[in-house]
């Protein structure tokens, strides 16, 4: 038994670094690993594009019934973020990962910037894709 | 290639059934699709059989051998798995199967047994649906990902919650006189618009709920319902099947769901018809705001558009267009792998005139039925036609 996820597992821990990057094709298409061709367009090989600083978030919803695995973090806000070639689905942290004021008056709107980086669930300690609203 | 009829239908009532396993559930269905058809059991020459998450609800695998002995059928059996689109694409197999010439008869539908887990244990295994990697460890629950369609939706083209809530309160109104419907209580649009939030902007009442049940339709080829004698006046003319990125942030768009156009395309060119010739619909309306990019997918309304449908009364029971009028996921229930297979089975007693709502489409001649799973990565539609 082993939780180890190959390819992702990596791509995380880079994030976690703050060295996230994307897949490119070369057409130019981003996605995300594992990845052996582009899944738009079959090309490859793929190269390791670092992500741009920030992303812009294009849809997000507050959660109040989550899955075992987010009990104790609910209320929680996910988000998609676009980062340059792909986007990102992540959980919405303020940057002192406070999440007071959700569903009223939303710590994020469409069109907010955000920096994606790693963080913890806190009903298990698992790692998360976590946006966090930055100053433009 | 032959035509295929629909010569019996069978549901179980949808609702909360959780002491009550899953092979008996799937029994109850094809008993009664097999009273309905007037069909021999030794005559199914194959069981297409749909189911999504048996395996975390009832700790069953292997589940297609299971249904045939429930249904007494001894032939090929296979499970087919497509998320809430189970049941759509088993159909759809056998559809193909006896357009072949390879069975003159299949037994199509599902099962789904959901209640016996718990609200957090059914919200896990729907979410399994999802990109485990980029989507369920982000918090995405099913709800969670169509409440991301939704704002999208808004930002994109405009509408809002009481749009939405006017699509729960019109497939309210349609489960009232249906006898296999979850819910056969009518909800106010001030109702749904008060219920507590899920997933914002998706409050209860834009969520269909967790139910039980089972659906069966026995399909026969054209010829083999006139050697016997079998009532079938109901055709499936056109069948289409549509794929996309797993993952809402793949997407082109978080706004549309081009996987359930593809289908739609697909099933009309199939049936030669087009969607202005559509009579009634069933959709999957898992959520509200799934109906508006449903109707939109199967041509019904152009994009933006399909939002104001249901409160401009274009798909209530008396507009031009009228969709859910079995209820719908949203009030008669959505036993997941069951859903594709209820759909069919509704609109086929919708076209022949013995359902509760046949009233509000006494001429109607084609229908169309739409079925969706996860967050439309997979999409079924079928076309239905009054042949006889």
């Amino acid at each position: 038994m082993t939780d180890r996820n190959e390819g992702y597992d990596e791509w995380i821990d880079a994030l976690s670094e703050g060295a996230g990057y994307a897949l490119v094709c070369p057409e130019g298409h981003g996605s995300l690993p594992p990845r052996r061709v582009c899944p738009e367009c079959g090309a490859s090989p793929l190269s390791e594009e670092p992500l741009p600083e920030t992303g812009t978030v294009e849809t997000y919803t507050v959660v109040h019934v989550p899955s075992p695995r987010f009990a104790d973090d609910a209320p929680y806000v996910t988000a998609v973020a676009r980062f340059g070639p792909i986007r990102l689905t992540g959980i919405v942290r303020g940057v002192d990962g406070d999440l007071e004021g959700v569903g009223d008056g939303d710590p994020v709107e469409v069109g907010t910037a955000v920096e994606a980086g790693v963080g913890e669930r806190e009903t298990d300690d698992g790692r998360i894709v976590v946006l966090r609203p930055v100053e433009t | 290639m032959t035509e295929v009829r629909v010569a019996g239908v069978g549901l179980t009532r949808f609702g909360s059934h959780p002491e009550r396993t899953g092979r008996d559930l799937f029994a109850e269905a094809a008993d009664r699709a097999f009273a309905d058809a007037g069909v021999e059991r030794d005559d199914v020459g194959e069981l297409n059989y749909g189911n999504f998450m048996g395996a975390l609800a009832e700790h069953q695998g292997h589940q297609a051998p299971l249904m045939a002995e429930a249904a007494a059928v001894r032939c090929p059996a296979t499970r087919y798995e497509s998320a809430c689109a189970s049941a759509g694409v088993a159909v759809r197999e056998a559809v193909r199967t006896v357009r072949s010439g390879e069975a003159d008869v299949v037994l199509a539908g599902g099962m789904e047994r959901m209640t016996n887990l718990d609200t957090e244990g059914a919200t896990e295994g729907l979410a399994i649906a999802a990109d485990d990697l980029f989507e369920v460890r982000a918090g995405v629950t099913f709800p969670g990902a169509y409440a991301l369609m939704a704002r999208a939706y808004f930002e994109a083209h405009g509408g809002d919650r009481e749009d939405l809530a006017h699509v729960a309160s019109k497939n309210h109104e349609n489960a009232l006189p249906n006898e296999y419907a979850q819910f056969r209580t009518a909800v106010s649009v001030e109702e749904a618009l008060d219920s507590p939030p899920v997933a914002e902007p998706l409050h209860l009442y834009d969520a269909c709920p967790i139910t039980d049940g089972a659906s069966a339709l026995v399909l026969v080829s054209e010829e083999y319902a006139a050697e016997n004698d079998v009532d079938a006046p109901v055709a499936v003319t056109g069948t289409g099947q549509g794929t996309d990125r797993m993952a809402l942030a793949d997407r082109a768009d978080l706004a549309s769901t081009p996987a359930a156009a593809d289908a739609a395309t697909a099933a009309y060119d199939d049936a030669g018809v087009g969607p202005a010739d559509v009579d009634v619909a069933e959709v999957h309306d898992c959520f509200t705001i799934a109906e508006v990019l449903a109707v939109e997918s199967l041509g019904f309304a152009e994009p933006g558009e399909g939002i104001a449908a249901a409160r401009d009364g274009l798909t209530t029971a008396d507009g031009d267009l009228p969709v859910n009028l079995s209820g719908g996921l949203k009030a008669k229930g959505h036993p997941v792998g069951a859903t594709g297979g209820s759909q069919i089975a509704e609109l086929t007693r919708l076209l022949r005139g013995d359902h509760p709502n046949s009233e509000h489409v006494p001429d109607a001649d084609v229908g169309v039925a739409h079925n969706a799973g996860g967050t439309v990565a997979s999409a079924v539609v079928h076309v239905l036609e009054v042949a006889e």
